[in-house]
């Protein structure tokens, strides 16, 4: 059997990308095209995880180990299991229609966008795929360098600023989390996952350990209070930039979570669980509010993406209070699926929105939702779609938004209805920022001149729009197979919940 | 009484010497016309070198001339880098030099009699022969330093260096007289047990500062820094490259052997000195980096910064600490001439390429140029999957193992403060608008882009496999 898909699937986007580059700026189209194949066979070939994967067996799959640092024992080891399979397909699905969003909005050094895009894919999907800690920390930071130069080239006035934020805070976060590395390393001699999950540890190194690894994938996600970097850098970036960001860089926080607290430092991630919850509840209730007033409509969606992503923290710590403290797996399974689905239901939602958000900012060149109103006189497609992504953006039923945010609401009831209460204040606040914008953006007599010029959008934007308005439809009308792709893993992901390490 | 057999064992310095003592004669009796023949001769001469090195390397560590000199595993492996970044200089240094009119025989004599002075230095097996190396090397580069004779700022750079350095080498010898008072010897190896016994501990250990300060200086750590930045600015960029790259990995072999040969009974106090002079570097070559905007300046800083690194692997004082110090040091040698090569390749005739700006929009402008320096920048700064990172893991994991967690995340801390500014430097390179848009070429002929587009990549392929080289590290301070 082929046994190095895995590494197909890291290595086909960053290979991928040289001739991509070579192609030179003056052959933008070449370029373009030559992107676009390396992203479809990229997704080809995720597909073909879904055949190969046992979806029964919730352990890790497909693995693939060769010993990479023969002095210190590092593997180059890949494995995935349901939760990764699902978030490489998001991955790859969400890079080709970057690539088919920036097609003509791109014009400046094509070659280097659609480059970069696709080295961003190749580190993204190694995230996910890496079972070794500094392997996985190596894809973690490299990251950083594609979208790094994606804001800074090809994004707004203050795109430098925003970078360098971008870059700096998500430095800061994860060389606390290179320091706990090593203290593992140094203590078990591997930096194998698998092995560091069973090894024990006091409560006092766990602590330690915890807030190293919370630092780096609280500012990923990002949670309050470190946060800040999140609208800037979307109002800064580049379309494809930002969907990218919200898609899917922001999942690999909430994966660290899965990867890294819970199975190194169980205990003290059940003692600080209450400090990720409020502020999951924080981000959930007072960054709604924020939303609520924004102006700019990147910045607006850029908050509701932390919003949002306060339920998958919500979801996953909210396990640890009902595995350990009222012994209900099955409501902890629940809240931990619940922010699974979410990560993957935000992935299309605000990948949708950003990309409704281009598609308004590439003909008038503003994100000032005062400049708009009444585009669904000019542009009924685009309202049409517009409306469909606002709706699973605020959690309707029927849309992908609404399956995730319910389970972790559920599970969260179990532990403590006074959470739940909490969270369930996103039903009313997110419809209410969402709608707002809608009513300011869509609805009402055209006042702006420039907008009744507008044009609906083209065969290229319909595409995009409709592969994420289908993705949306169909996770949230028959969000089974997802779920099922997940389960095994959820479950064992639960159970490991329960083990005390000290 | 010396034998052939010394002789032998010194045979890659003799050779060189020899190689060094010819090229003076050719210098002087050449055609001007034939002249750029001494460029390649000076090469073949290095990579000749190295190849003695290598080839003669014996299974065991052997002493010549009791024991002033001694070939180890530990003089290869320096030798062996400190000769290639050697040549890399010479490669990246020749067009610069034509343009500047300073292409001269002595540019070559001087750096292959510094070069010289490391391979004594490294292979010391006495105290009189780490200071006979050490004013080897710092003579030829004071020399080095004024090759421009006629520019204002080499020579102020020049006599600010002499300065400072002769003060710091009166230091080290001073530290070593009250090191012989209080222990009768002068070879590293007695040194090692005559130090456990001696009956002036206090004596020695002044002696043992005063020694630090030596390294400091040479390492150019913090509070010794002061020279750095003035040296590297007032040079011509072509001996800036050198001194930014072979004498690091000397400086490193000197504090090996002085401290972990000569010292390493003593590493208690010696410790907790690095880790003061470790914090000290740090804060001060990243804090003072920011507010740089000429870039051979901010390279200045950012090497006390990478000194600062380099000492966090020494402050572990064991095999595995030597090996990351020792690993760390190749990196920057590999980095610094890559820096360095890049800003040496973009200098034209009236264009030094000095201040930040200059870089501004290159992307547009040579897109190649831009691409390698981000790398090397990105390798600086230490992010993976660039070499730079890997090395910065093995310092702070040594720090960590030696119980120094404090020192480590104090290392991390700085990381943090270090990325920006590198980071500003792919901003202006890749964010800024050129200020004329016409398209630069690297200058000098397809060998100079061949070496250092290598050079560069080199850092991105050892990223991934670094392994190798790291083991070498480790097993020559093995057994």
């Amino acid at each position: 059997m082929f046994n190095h898909l895995l590494s197909l699937l890291i290595w086909l986007p960053i290979v991928g990308a040289v001739p991509v580059l070579l192609a030179g700026s003056g052959r933008p189209n070449v370029a373009r095209w030559l992107a676009l194949l390396v992203a479809v066979i990229t997704f080809v070939v995720s597909l073909y995880l879904l055949p190969q994967y046992n979806a029964a067996d919730g352990a890790k799959q497909l693995v693939e180990s060769h010993l990479w640092i023969a002095s210190l024992g590092v593997h180059y080891s890949l494995a995935v299991d349901g939760i990764s399979v699902a978030l490489i397909l998001l991955t790859s699905f969400v890079g080709i229609l970057v690539i088919v969003g920036a097609w003509e909005v791109i014009q400046v050094n094509p070659h280097q966008y659609m480059a970069a895009m696709l080295v961003l894919e190749g580190l993204m999907i190694g995230v996910f795929c890496a079972t070794d800690a500094l392997l996985f920390y190596v894809f973690f930071e490299a990251m950083l360098i594609p979208m790094f130069i994606l804001i800074g080239v090809w994004g707004g006035p203050r795109r430098v600023y925003a970078t360098l934020k971008f870059f700096i805070y998500t430095f800061f976060g994860s060389i606390f989390m290179l320091v706990g590395l090593i203290y593992l390393y140094l203590k078990a001699g591997t930096f194998d996952l698998q092995t560091l999950a069973t090894l024990p540890l006091t409560m006092k190194e766990q602590t330690w350990l915890f807030f190293a690894f919370l630092i780096a994938f609280a500012v990923k996600v990002p949670m309050v209070p470190v946060h800040t970097w999140l609208p800037d850098a979307h109002v800064e970036a580049p379309t494809g930039g930002s969907v990218v960001l919200a898609a899917v860089m922001l999942k690999i926080g909430g994966y660290g979570f899965l990867r890294f607290s819970l199975p190194i430092t169980p205990d003290a991630a059940d003692a600080y669980a209450w400090v990720v919850i409020g502020l999951s509840l924080i981000a959930v209730v007072y960054i709604g509010y924020i939303a609520l007033v924004q102006e700019d409509m990147k910045k607006l969606v850029a908050y509701s993406s932390v919003a949002h992503m306060g339920f998958v923290t919500l979801g996953i710590f909210i396990a640890f209070m009902l595995v350990r403290h009222a012994d209900n797996l099955d409501a902890a399974k629940l809240g931990m699926q619940g922010a699974m689905v979410q990560m993957i239901s935000h992935g299309f939602v605000s990948g949708a929105m950003f990309s409704c958000i281009g598609v308004l900012y590439d003909r008038l060149h503003t994100r000032q939702i005062k400049d708009y109103g009444g585009v669904i006189n000019v542009m009924p497609w685009f309202g049409f779609f517009y409306v469909l992504f606002a709706m699973a953006n605020s959690g309707l039923p029927g849309t992908s938004g609404f399956v995730g945010e319910f389970q972790v609401i559920l599970a969260s009831f179990q532990a403590n209805p006074w959470i739940a209460l909490f969270a369930a204040f996103t039903l009313i606040i997110g419809a209410a920022y969402t709608l707002y914008m809608v009513k300011r953006v869509l609805w009402g007599d055209i006042t702006n001149p420039h907008v009744a010029e507008m044009k609906d959008i083209n065969g290229r934007e319909w595409l995009v729009l409709g592969a994420f308005a289908a993705a949306v439809l169909v996770l949230g009308i028959w969000p089974q197979p997802l779920i099922h792709l997940m389960d095994a893993s959820v479950s064992q992901l639960v159970t490991q919940l329960g083990n005390h390490k000290i | 009484m010396p034998n052939l057999n010394d002789i032998l064992i010194l045979l890659p310095e003799a050779f060189l010497v020899a190689w060094a003592c010819v090229l003076l004669l050719l210098d002087a009796f050449m055609e001007p016309k034939l002249r750029w023949t001494l460029h390649w001769f000076s090469i073949v001469g290095l990579l000749m070198t190295i190849y003695l090195v290598v080839a003669g390397q014996p299974d065991q560590a052997v002493t010549a001339f009791n024991g002033m000199f001694v070939r180890d595993g530990v003089a290869e492996i320096l030798k062996v880098f400190a000769l290639l970044s050697t040549a890399l200089v010479f490669v990246y240094a020749k067009p610069y030099l034509i343009d500047r009119k300073l292409f001269i025989g002595e540019f070559y004599t001087l750096t292959i009699f510094a070069v010289i002075g490391i391979m004594l230095l490294v292979s010391a097996g006495n105290l009189i022969t780490v200071y006979l190396g050490l004013e080897l090397l710092t003579l030829s580069s004071y020399a080095l330093v004024a090759l421009n004779r006629d520019s204002q700022m080499s020579s102020e750079a020049a006599i600010k260096y002499f300065v400072l350095g002769a003060l710091a080498s009166g230091m080290l010898l001073y530290g070593m007289s009250m090191v012989y008072g209080a222990t009768g010897t002068l070879d590293l190896a007695h040194l090692h047990t005559a130090a456990a016994a001696t009956t002036m501990p206090h004596l020695l250990v002044f002696g043992l500062i005063f020694m630090i300060v030596g390294i400091g200086f040479k390492l150019g750590a913090a509070p010794f820094h002061m020279w750095i930045p003035d040296v590297y600015q007032g040079s011509p960029t072509a001996v800036t490259i050198f001194i930014g790259s072979a004498p690091k990995l000397a400086a490193f072999g000197m504090a090996y052997r002085l401290l972990a040969t000569g010292m390493g009974d003593l590493s208690q106090h010696w410790q907790l000195m690095l880790a003061c002079l470790a914090v000290l570097s740090l804060a001060i070559g990243n804090l003072v980096a920011i507010v740089q905007s000429n870039l051979k300046r901010l390279l200045a800083y950012s090497t006390i910064s990478h000194m600062g690194y380099l000492l966090l692997g020494l402050v572990n004082a064991g095999p595995e600490g030597y090996a990351a110090a020792l690993f760390y040091a190749i990196s920057y040698a590999l980095m610094g001439t890559a820096a360095f090569g890049i800003i040496l390749a973009l200098a034209r005739v009236g264009f030094e390429c000095e201040d930040i700006d200059d870089l501004k929009g290159l992307n547009q402008r040579s897109p190649w140029a831009a691409f390698l320096m981000m790398l090397v920048m990105f390798s600086l700064a230490g992010v993976p999957p660039l070499f730079g990172f890997f090395a910065k893991l093995l310092v702070l994991q040594a720090a960590i193992h030696a119980g120094f967690m404090w020192l480590a995340i104090v290392g991390a801390v700085f990381a943090i403060i270090g990325l920006y500014y590198y980071l500003r430097v792919v901003k202006v390179m890749y964010f800024d608008k050129p200020v004329d848009g016409a398209e630069i070429r690297l200058q000098g002929d397809v060998s100079v882009r061949l070496v250092l587009s290598l050079n560069v990549l080199a850092l991105l392929v050892l990223g991934f496999s670094w392994g190798p080289l790291f083991g070498w590290c480790q097993r020559v301070f093995v057994g």
